[in-house]
């Protein structure tokens, strides 16, 4: 994994609620067996009409080449349904480093910090102030100091995320590295089961 | 203080605390199956590590697999080569597998229970949103991402984050036509598909207890439906009837001593629950989707709410923009409205218990002609009790389709896809924009309704047909 620390970019909005990993990932792109390549598919049926890379949809967002950026910004209840991880992947291979929204859900959310992409949960109000932003706007995500921040208006807010989370993304290990240095733990807890 | 069921199985499991951080719990069983298991080993063996605990992670195929000839090789590729795959690496690392072929081959949250591989005060896992089914038994039970299948992989550990605590308290008798799947949609309608995040759900109350085992394996497999992390239900005698004598059930002297130990698996009188919430059985009746998330449903007889009358602006557009998606107009009614699709199937309704169901209002009758109906068991030993209790013939001379076990058109990832504009009324748990193939528009509902609905060929309300 790679680390994460301070992210300054220009945005893209998703002004959608409840967007679930069917949205961001289609089942029938699960077949890989790789981690890599699933970013042409992101939000696949949003993107294309007839499933079509011929025929990309203008109104959708990902198709405007004015909106760029590596931080994506979407409605609440993001990443709610399955558990696919090829979610926060596809999320990653496309080019998101962060997600802000409102609300996550649960699985989502874990799925995300596993693989480097930082979910920042804000207010409804912060959100509501971000979609108002006009096109080109920047936010700054600082992971040490967990704030975000409109840049051009200096409006700031403080995100959460668990210390051993942060540390872990600050520095670029992972949860395996971390149980496999108390294997030891592990296998004297097993006595205690039996 | 007293514990909740919940605590009383995460502190058994608990290895250590990080400060500031989550919780190390060990898994005592860890189902995977093709789809969300490959970058898993790929990630262990990149790391140069072996499988820490190979007997405790079994396999099944059912994501990807086809649902007809399952004897021969899969026809499309991508599919074939996941299959096999799962199939080399359980070879390669030592791992149970019941793939394609064999006799315990299902749905994986069909199969854990069926062979008594699931047991109450367990944790288990898969890389599978819907392993909230195995809570059932009074488990903590729940889906995690590829990173974590690696994890237990690795070390038959995994890092969580210890969740609130909710119990829905489910009070009286179900009205006639009610059946499980109608109290889980019903609780979802009140609750919207977010309103249990963050949380671990028990379900108790009298209408609980009443319920047979497969009846609670519905109600607990939608739990993430409305966000919760998992659903449990404490376990009792109608628990420990429906285990005893399952393949992998603990036997003789073993199985009193663990029964024992079961019997303390309940939520103490003064436990305390971040949040409860009452229900009234009798309030509830058969249930139906309309929209595009398992939140958005009615009961039978009720009408599509109107805009108007939903005060918050973004759940406003959701409905909008969810009743486009499915070509319905607010304020209409469902009922009468024709179905060409009725699947009965998935990991929510596809036991033994479901199909009777079925064959209890179609028995005698023929489908309507203008409805494609699929009757899809979860595993094979479904199928096999199908055939034993004549329930096949039933069904053959309904003109319905019985399939091979698998999850088929409950996400649309083998041949099984119901076509784009289509309604269906599924059996299954999600509802989601395209879940059921591109363009499909889904109905949810109980095994019941969607019987009712393949005789008529309309969204019916079951109680006209039961005598
Ligand atoms: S039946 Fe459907 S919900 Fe259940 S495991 Fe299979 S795909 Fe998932």
């Amino acid at each position: 994994m790679k680390s994460l620390k301070n992210i300054q970019s220009t945005f893209i909005p998703l002004m959608e609620e409840n967007i679930d990993t069917d949205q961001i990932i289609p089942a029938r792109f699960l077949k890989s067996t790789s981690r890599e390549g699933f970013g042409k598919n992101l939000f696949r049926d949003w993107r294309y009409s007839h499933n079509d890379e011929a025929q990309p949809k203008a109104d959708f967002i990902l198709n405007k080449p004015e909106y760029k950026g590596s931080i994506l910004v979407a409605g609440k209840n993001f990443g709610c349904g399955s558990s696919r991880e090829h979610a926060a992947w596809s999320l990653l291979d496309y080019g998101f480093h962060v997600v802000v929204s409102s609300f996550f859900a649960d699985i989502f959310k874990n799925n995300a910090l596993n693989n480097g992409v930082l979910p920042v949960q804000v207010s409804d109000k912060f959100l509501q102030k971000i979609f108002a932003l006009e096109n080109g706007s920047t936010l700054s995500v600082d992971l040490e100091k967990q704030t975000i921040t409109i840049d051009a208006t200096g409006e700031q807010e403080k995100f959460d995320i668990n210390n051993y989370k942060k540390t872990c993304l600050l520095n670029g290990y992972d949860d395996i590295d971390y149980l496999l240095s108390i294997k030891q733990d592990i296998i004297n807890f097993e006595k205690t089961l039996a | 203080m007293g514990k909740t069921l919940f605590e009383k199985i995460w502190e058994k499991h608990l290895v250590k605390s990080i400060p500031d951080g989550p919780d190390v719990i060990y898994i005592d069983k860890h189902f995977i199956h093709e789809v969300t298991s490959p970058q898993a080993f790929s990630g262990i063996e990149k790391r140069g590590q072996q499988i820490f605990r190979p007997l405790k992670t079994v396999a099944t195929a059912d994501h990807n697999v086809p649902t007809i000839n399952q004897h021969l090789p899969i026809v499309e590729e991508m599919s074939r080569l996941q299959v096999q795959k799962l199939l080399d690496n359980c070879k390669k690392h030592r791992i149970e597998l019941y793939g394609l072929g064999h006799p315990f081959q299902g749905i994986v949250h069909v199969i854990g229970p069926e062979l008594g591989i699931t047991q109450p005060g367990m944790t288990i896992v898969c890389g599978d949103s819907h392993t909230s089914t195995h809570g059932a038994f009074g488990s903590i039970a729940f889906g995690i991402g590829t990173s974590e299948v690696e994890m237990v992989f690795a070390s038959q550990c995994i890092l969580q984050n210890k969740p609130k605590v909710m119990r829905i308290n489910v009070e009286g008798e179900l009205n006639k036509g009610v059946v499980s799947k109608d109290i889980i949609l019903y609780i979802i309608s009140k609750i919207s598909a977010s309103g249990a995040t963050g949380y671990f759900v028990e379900y108790a109350g009298s209408a609980i207890r009443a319920l047979s085992m497969e009846a609670r394996m519905t109600i607990c497999n939608m739990s993430i439906e409305m966000g919760a992390r998992g659903g449990m239900i404490a376990p009792d005698e109608t628990t420990f009837q429906y285990t005893k004598n399952r393949l992998f059930a603990p036997k003789e002297d073993a199985w009193d001593e663990k029964v024992e130990e079961w019997k303390k698996l309940y939520s103490d009188e003064d436990a305390v629950f971040d949040k409860e919430i009452n229900i009234k059985a009798e309030e509830i009746e058969p249930m139906i989707t309309y929209g595009t998330n398992p939140g958005l449903g009615i009961t039978i007889n009720a009408n599509v709410p109107t805009v108007e009358s939903i005060s918050d602006e973004g759940e406003r557009k959701n409905l909008i923009k969810a009743l486009e998606y499915m070509g319905l107009t607010a304020g209409q009614s469902l009922k009468g409205m024709p179905v060409q699709n009725v699947f009965i199937g998935s990991c929510t309704n596809s036991r033994i218990e479901d199909l009777r169901l079925v064959a209890s209002v179609i028995k005698g009758r023929k489908k309507n002609e203008n409805v494609n109906v699929l009757i899809v068991p979860g595993s094979q030993q479904v199928a096999a009790q199908l055939s034993a209790e004549g329930l096949d013939v039933i069904f053959t001379e309904a003109g319905f389709k019985i399939r091979q076990a698998g999850c088929s058109a409950c996400l649309g990832m083998n041949e099984d896809k119901v076509p784009a504009g289509e309604y269906c009324i599924s059996t299954s748990n999600r509802n989601f924009e395209g879940r059921q193939g591109a363009g499909s528009r889904t109905l949810l509902a109980s095994p019941l309704t969607a019987a009712a609905a393949a005789i008529t060929g309309v969204v019916t309300d079951v109680r006209e047909l039961l005598n």
